[in-house]
């Protein structure tokens, strides 16, 4: 009786596994830039609803691969990508993908706060606006509250939407920089070391922020603060000289990781 | 070997917290020594002795705590660092309780110093406390080298320790029986037995701790058990 169980257990969870609804899906993807090549055929798949960590030391090819995630590195020449990566199954490297509305599905904040040298309200409104999301002032407006409330920055700069983006704090900065990301209804939103130009307060509120996105978006986040990732994380990712050598449940990661080479470089050891 | 951090004041503390879990190991398993020596002989100079060092190793269980404690919040270990502080905290409790027991064997010396222990007891105390302490000093080698293979071999070992109390058991009940004279002596016996006896499940204790850190897993299955004292009635004897 008790084997039963123990056995429909398994099978539950074994179903549980297979259930797992991925967002998107990365399938031996190379990256070379002309000869050198930064990326070694990863197979690489990210969850729905999930926050995924990529880490790794500089170089390993963490931030290339987030940037192949909505074809980033279209922009720079001599990129190429072999491979295939899947949104919802649709290949986004596919001759008929507008990339202008892949990367409205698939938002991005970087390193350092960009906000636009425009009004908060601005900063917001532009990417609904080339999208054409609203109709009229007032569903405009109606985006740009609910796009600074997610972002955790509305009670904070309701008053003053019209001075310019640029006058708020570094930690302000960058949230308005996420709230401009979701503005654009993406699904998926992708971060390149997101707090690292930010203090320890700024940095625990954009983390919040993240825990908080996750219920609505499927979240990539490159960090080099291993902390973050364990934090902020439910899957973490390791790079090492443009391979991907490990990924694992984020508690597994960090406690017991498989592979030698994580644990060496989560453990701060020489490899 | 293990590589070592590219912080090597990191290295020093987990050195450090190692030296001191060696040193404890070696006090308390002295200190069981000796406690078990000073009863079977009525020494009650050694007794005191071992009643004083259990200050030094409760100094040395707070400076190993404090120590993790003060590494946790500066490191941020991750990974098998992080088990081998925790395994660190957590083998200094166990080790702190070890000299506990001994010092309680040791303070039941005075009791006992009026009739002296009959010489059959005092070598089944004598041997099972020899048992309870290769276990100790067994499992404190395997912790300098972090065998998770020779962890679980010694943690398979208790069942011997187990089957030799339930038999000291079982002659402590026949000497009451024989003569109700010997029972207050034989109940500070029986609680030195019951001492000796709770080392070796302390020294298993630790060889799971060492499993965990050198695995980050713990020891499958239950832990061998032949304490059937518990099961002894005074008709069954």
């Amino acid at each position: 009786m008790n084997m039963m169980s123990e056995a429909a257990v398994e099978k539950a969870l074994d179903k549980k596994m297979n259930d797992v609804a991925y967002k998107m899906i990365g399938k031996d993807v190379s990256v070379y830039y002309g000869d050198k090549r930064a990326l070694y055929d990863v197979n690489l798949n990210v969850r729905q609803n999930t926050v995924t960590a990529l880490i790794g030391p500089s170089g390993c090819g963490k931030s290339t691969f987030l940037r192949t995630m909505n074809r980033m590195n279209d922009t720079i020449e001599g990129c190429r990508v072999t491979g295939k990566i899947t949104l919802d199954g649709d290949d986004i490297y596919d001759k008929e993908i507008d990339v202008v509305e892949l990367r409205a599905r698939v938002g991005m904040v970087f390193q350092k706060p960009n906000p636009f040298p425009k009004s908060i309200y601005e900063n917001i409104a532009y990417g609904p606006r080339i999208h054409g999301l609203a109709r009229g002032k007032t569903e405009m407006d109606a985006i740009v509250e609910a796009s600074l409330q997610r972002a955790g920055l509305w009670a904070e700069v309701k008053d003053r939407l019209h001075e310019g983006g640029t006058g708020l704090s570094g930690g302000q900065q960058q949230r308005l920089c996420i709230a401009r990301a979701i503005a654009v209804s993406p699904e998926v939103i992708l971060m390149d070391e997101p707090c690292s130009a930010l203090d320890p307060i700024a940095t625990a509120k954009v983390e919040e922020l993240i825990h908080e996105l996750r219920a609505n978006y499927t979240i990539v986040i490159v960090t080099h603060s291993m902390q973050q990732a364990a934090r902020v994380s439910q899957r973490t990712a390791m790079f090492h000289l443009g391979h991907l050598v490990e990924e694992n449940d984020t508690d597994k990661m960090f406690t017991n990781p498989d592979d030698q080479r994580t644990q060496d470089y989560i453990m701060g050891r020489f490899g | 070997m293990v590589s070592t951090h590219i912080l090597s004041a990191y290295d020093e503390e987990l050195k450090y917290l190692n030296r001191r879990i060696s040193e404890m190991g070696g006090l308390a398993e002295q200190m069981c020594g000796d406690a078990v020596r000073a009863l079977v002989n009525s020494d009650s100079a050694l007794a005191q002795k071992v009643i004083s060092d259990d200050v030094i190793l409760d100094h040395a269980e707070r400076d190993i705590q404090d120590k993790a404690i003060v590494t946790i919040a500066k490191r941020q270990p991750m990974a098998a660092d992080l088990r081998e502080i925790i395994g660190t905290l957590r083998i200094a409790a166990d080790l702190e309780r070890v000299g506990d027991l001994g010092k309680n064997t040791a303070k039941r010396v005075l009791a006992v110093q009026g009739t002296g222990v009959p010489r059959k007891l005092a070598r089944g105390l004598e041997h099972l406390s020899e048992l309870a302490l290769v276990q100790l000093k067994d499992v404190l080698d395997v912790f300098a080298n972090r065998s998770a293979e020779k962890a679980e071999i010694i943690r398979q070992r208790d069942e011997e320790i187990d089957a030799m109390y339930t038999s000291l058991f079982r002659e402590l009940l026949t000497y009451m029986m024989e003569d109700p004279r010997n029972i207050t002596t034989c109940t500070h016996l029986l609680f030195c037995a019951k001492n000796i006896e709770r080392i070796g499940d302390h020294a298993t204790n630790i060889a799971e701790t060492i499993y965990y850190i050198a695995t980050g897993a713990q020891p499958e299955g239950e832990r061998p058990k032949d304490d059937t004292s518990n099961m002894l009635g005074s008709a069954g004897t």
